[in-house]
C-alpha cells in the first residue's frame, strides 16, 4: 500500500497533469483511497495504469456503494492493484443522485399514492392527448423493434430473454421518451432506456481499459442503477431483465415480494398486482 | 472461415441440387487428377447449454453459437440462483452475517468467512491470537483440499473418467469428517468468529488430521495414476483452452487459472495475512496454460496444502483461540453464571451486536478459485452498510469466451470444468 505521504504525492502528481481530477484523498485503517471527479475517472485510471513508477495495471474489483443520506450519494469504487509491489489503491468516484429532489426511487410512477382531487374537463382533454401520445409511443417502439430485428439478424442470434430490453437500449438515441419531450405520460416513463435516463447517475465505462470490468460494471448497474456510458453490453446481470428498481440502494426495502406461480395464474390472472 | 449462406449463387454450370460431395465426384470425373477440397456447408446454429445440465456445474446457462462443431461465440447468462445475500447482510448484525456469506461459494466457506471476518477485524482493529490464526490456516487449507477434490471429481466425470469421481468423493468425506470434529458441521461450519475461531480443536483432532494427510497423499497418487497417463484425458486436455497470460490478467483472472499460464501470483505469498509468511510452501505454475496445466496446478496445490496443514499441526502455538476483547467477542460460557459483567456483555453482543466506526475496507484472500475480496462498509451502526464480495468465479467466468471460441463444443465442457465456476458464488 502507498503510505499516507505517498498517497499525497500521487494526488499532487495527478492533479498537476489533470487539474481538478482528484478531489480528495483518504487514508483509513491502512487503506489508501483517491476520491476522483466522476468525469475524470478514465484519465485517472489511465494515469495510474500507464505512468512508469505507478503500474496499477490490475483492476481487482469494481463495486458500487450508496452513502445515503450523505451527498453525493452514490460511488463507484475501483480497487487498483500494483502486482510488482503488491500495493492496493482504491479509486472512488462519487456520483450525486440526479433524482434526489424526486420521489424515493426517483420515478414519478413509483410515487407513493396520494389523494388526487377529482378531475375537471381540461383533464379529460389531456387524457386524449395522453392516449395519443401512448399510441405514438407504441408505434415508435414497434418500429424500432422491427428495425432492431432486421439489423439484429445480422448481428448474431445471441439474444436471450431480454431481447426487448436490448433493443430498447440499442436504440437509446432514438428513444421515444426523449423524442416526445414533455408529452410523455407518467405511465410510460418506464420505457425510458437506462442509457439515456436523466434520473440515473452516469459515469464513463472503463471496459476498454480493463476488460475485467465488464461483468462488474453490469453488476453495479444492476444493483445501484449507475449507468456506465460506453459499456458494450449494458444490461442487468443477476436480476431478471424486467426487474424494476435497483435493489442494493439503501432505500430499497427488503422482502414482501410475491412468489409468482404459474398455477395461480390460471385461476387468478394477475393476482400479484 | 466464414461460410456463405446456402443460397449463395454458385458457378452457373453447377446444379444447385448437387451436394458438395457429388459435385466433387463430378469434377473429378471430368478432370482426372484434380483434387477438390470439400468445404462442408456450414451454418451458424445457436445452442442453449443449461441452465439445467450437470456439466455446467450449477445453474449456468451458456448461449453458444456454433458453426458445425466449432464454437464461434459464447455468452454466459447467470443469475438463476441469485438470493440477494449481499442485501440480506445489510440487515444483520456483524456477527450474524457470517453464516450468510458462507453460503455464497458453497465449496469455499472457510475462505468466505476469512474474507469477511478479516475485513471486520481490520475495521475494528481486533488482534487475532496466533493459535486462532494457525487454526484458520489449517481449516482453510483443508477447505482448499475439499474444494479441489470436488472439482477434480466432477471434472473427471465430465471428461468421462467415472471412477475418479468416486475416489475423490471418498476422500472429500474424510475432510468433511474433520470439519465435523472441530466445528460440529460438515459444511457451512460457522467456525470462524470475529476475533478468532469458535472453539479449540478437540482432543484427537491432530491424530485424525495426520491420518488424513497420509491417506490423502496416497489418494492424490491414485488420481495421478488414473489420469496422468490416461490417453483420453491427455488428448482432451492438452493444448485446449489456451489463453495467454497477458489476456488473463486483463480479464482479471486469478487463482489456479492464472498460475497454470505461468504467472506465480498467489495472495498467500504476496499479501500479508494470517501466518502464511511463517509457513513453507511452493506456488505451482504451469507452462502452457491449457487444461492439462490447470489440472496439474490444482493437483500440486493439493500436495502443497497438505504440507501447510502438516506445518500448522507441528507449529501450532498454545494459547487462546479467540481475542479477549469483550466489546467484540462473546465471553466464555462458564463466566455467565458467575460474572454480572460478562452476562451484560453477552446480552449486549447477542441482542444488539457491536458497533463499528464508519469506514471502508477491502480484504482479499486467496480462495481455491482466485482472489476473493470482501468489501465492507460501515456507517457507525451495528449492521454493515454494505458487504460486497469480489467473487473469483464471477470474474473468471468472463475468460470462458476467450478460452472456448474457436474450439470444438466438446472441448467447451472441458474448458468450463477446468475454469471451476461455482454458481452459488457467481450469483450470490
Amino acid at each position: 500500500m502507498p503510505d499516507a505521504p505517498g498517497l499525497e504525492l500521487i494526488f499532487a502528481r495527478i492533479n498537476s497533469e489533470h487539474p481538478g481530477a482528484v478531489l480528495d484523498t483518504s487514508y483509513d485503517r491502512g487503506q489508501p483511497a483517491l476520491i476522483v471527479h466522476p468525469d475524470q475517472i478514465r484519465k485517472v485510471l489511465i494515469w495510474l495504469r500507464d505512468t512508469e513508477d505507478q503500474g496499477y495495471t490490475f483492476l481487482a474489483s469494481v463495486h458500487g456503494a450508496d452513502y445515503m443520506p450523505a451527498e453525493p450519494r452514490f460511488a463507484v469504487h475501483y480497487e487498483m492493484l500494483n502486482r510488482e509491489r503488491y500495493e492496493r489503491l482504491r479509486v472512488k468516484a462519487l456520483l450525486p443522485d440526479p433524482a434526489a429532489d424526486q420521489d424515493r426511487n426517483g420515478r414519478e410512477d413509483r410515487k407513493t399514492p396520494t389523494f388526487v382531487p377529482p378531475a375537471f374537463d381540461a383533464d379529460k382533454y389531456k387524457d386524449e392527448e395522453q392516449q395519443e401520445a401512448e399510441q405514438r409511443l407504441a408505434e415508435v417502439a414497434a418500429a424500432t423493434a422491427a428495425a432492431q430485428k432486421a439489423s439484429g439478424a445480422v448481428d448474431g442470434p445471441l439474444t436471450d430473454s431480454g431481447a426487448q430490453g436490448e433493443a430498447a437500449q440499442a436504440n437509446g438515441a432514438g428513444d421515444p421518451g426523449v423524442a416526445l419531450g414533455g408529452a410523455v405520460p407518467p405511465e410510460t416513463v418506464t420505457s425510458v432506456s437506462p442509457a439515456t435516463d436523466p434520473l440515473l447517475p452516469h459515469i464513463a465505462s472503463v471496459v476498454d481499459l480493463f476488460p475485467t470490468a465488464e461483468f462488474q460494471e453490469r453488476e453495479v448497474y444492476d444493483f445501484f442503477g449507475i449507468v456506465f456510458d460506453g459499456h458494450p453490453d449494458p444490461r442487468r446481470i443477476l436480476m431478471p431483465e424486467d426487474y424494476v428498481g435497483y435493489p442494493q440502494r439503501r432505500d430499497f426495502p427488503i422482502g414482501g415480494e410475491p412468489v409468482i406461480f404459474t398455477r395461480d395464474e390460471v385461476t387468478n390472472p394477475g393476482w400479484w398486482n | 472461415m466464414a461460410a456463405g449462406p446456402k443460397s449463395e449463387p454458385r458457378d452457373s454450370l453447377i446444379d444447385q441440387e448437387l451436394t458438395p460431395a457429388m459435385l466433387a465426384m463430378e469434377i473429378e470425373a471430368k478432370l482426372p487428377g484434380a483434387t477438390v477440397e470439400l468445404e462442408p456447408e456450414q451454418e451458424m446454429m445457436t445452442v442453449n447449454m443449461g441452465p439445467h445440465h450437470p456439466a455446467t456445474h450449477g445453474v449456468l446457462r451458456l448461449v453458444v453459437d456454433l458453426e458445425g462443431e466449432v464454437v464461434k461465440d459464447l455468452k454466459p447468462i447467470v443469475g438463476y440462483v441469485h438470493t440477494g445475500i449481499e442485501k440480506s447482510c445489510e440487515s444483520m448484525n456483524y456477527w450474524k452475517v457470517i453464516p450468510f456469506v458462507e453460503r455464497m461459494d458453497y465449496l469455499s466457506y472457510f475462505f468466505n468467512m476469512q474474507a469477511y471476518c478479516g475485513a471486520v477485524e481490520i475495521m475494528t482493529g481486533l488482534e487475532v491470537p496466533r493459535r486462532a490464526q494457525y487454526l484458520r490456516v489449517l481449516h482453510m487449507e483443508l477447505n482448499r483440499l475439499h474444494s479441489h477434490l470436488v472439482w477434480l471429481g466432477t471434472t473427471a466425470l465430465d471428461i468421462g473418467a467415472m471412477s475418479v469421481y468416486f475416489y475423490c468423493f471418498r476422500d472429500r468425506d474424510k475432510v468433511l469428517d474433520l470439519f465435523e470434529m472441530s466445528a460440529g458441521q460438515r459444511m457451512h461450519t460457522r467456525y470462524f468468529q470475529i476475533g478468532g475461531v469458535a472453539e479449540d480443536i478437540p482432543v484427537g483432532f491432530e491424530n485424525k488430521v495426520r491420518e488424513m494427510i497420509e491417506q490423502m497423499n496416497r489418494g492424490i497418487g491414485q488420481y495421478e495414476a488414473l489420469l496422468d497417463r490416461n490417453e483420453i484425458f491427455l488428448i482432451r486436455t492438452k493444448n485446449v483452452g489456451v489463453v495467454e497470460k497477458e489476456r488473463l490478467i486483463e480479464l482479471g483472472v486469478t487463482g489456479p487459472l492464472l498460475r497454470a499460464s505461468g504467472d506465480a501470483w498467489d495472495l498467500r505469498k504476496e499479501a500479508d495475512y494470517l501466518v502464511y509468511d511463517e509457513l513453507d510452501f511452493d506456488v505451482p505454475v504451469g507452462t502452457v496454460g491449457d487444461g492439462y496445466d490447470r489440472y496439474r496446478v490444482r493437483l500440486t496445490e493439493m500436495r502443497e496444502s497438505l504440507k501447510i496443514i502438516e506445518q500448522c499441526l507441528d507449529g501450532m502455538p498454545e494459547g487462546p483461540w479467540i481475542a479477549d476483547d469483550r466489546k467484540y467477542v462473546l465471553p466464555p460460557r462458564s463466566e455467565l453464571s458467575t460474572s454480572m459483567e460478562s452476562l451484560i456483555h453477552h446480552f449486549k453482543l447477542v441482542t444488539e451486536g457491536f458497533r463499528v466506526e464508519p469506514g471502508e475496507v477491502y480484504n482479499p484472500v486467496e480462495s481455491p478459485r482466485g482472489e476473493l475480496g470482501c468489501f465492507l462498509m460501515a456507517d457507525g451502526s451495528a449492521k454493515p452498510a454494505r458487504v460486497h464480495f469480489r467473487e473469483p468465479s464471477f470474474v473468471n467466468l468472463q475468460a470462458l469466451k476467450d478460452m472456448a471460441v474457436g474450439e470444438y463444443v466438446a472441448d467447451l465442457i472441458q474448458t468450463l470444468a477446468m475454469l471451476d465456476p461455482i454458481l452459488g458464488g457467481i450469483d450470490r
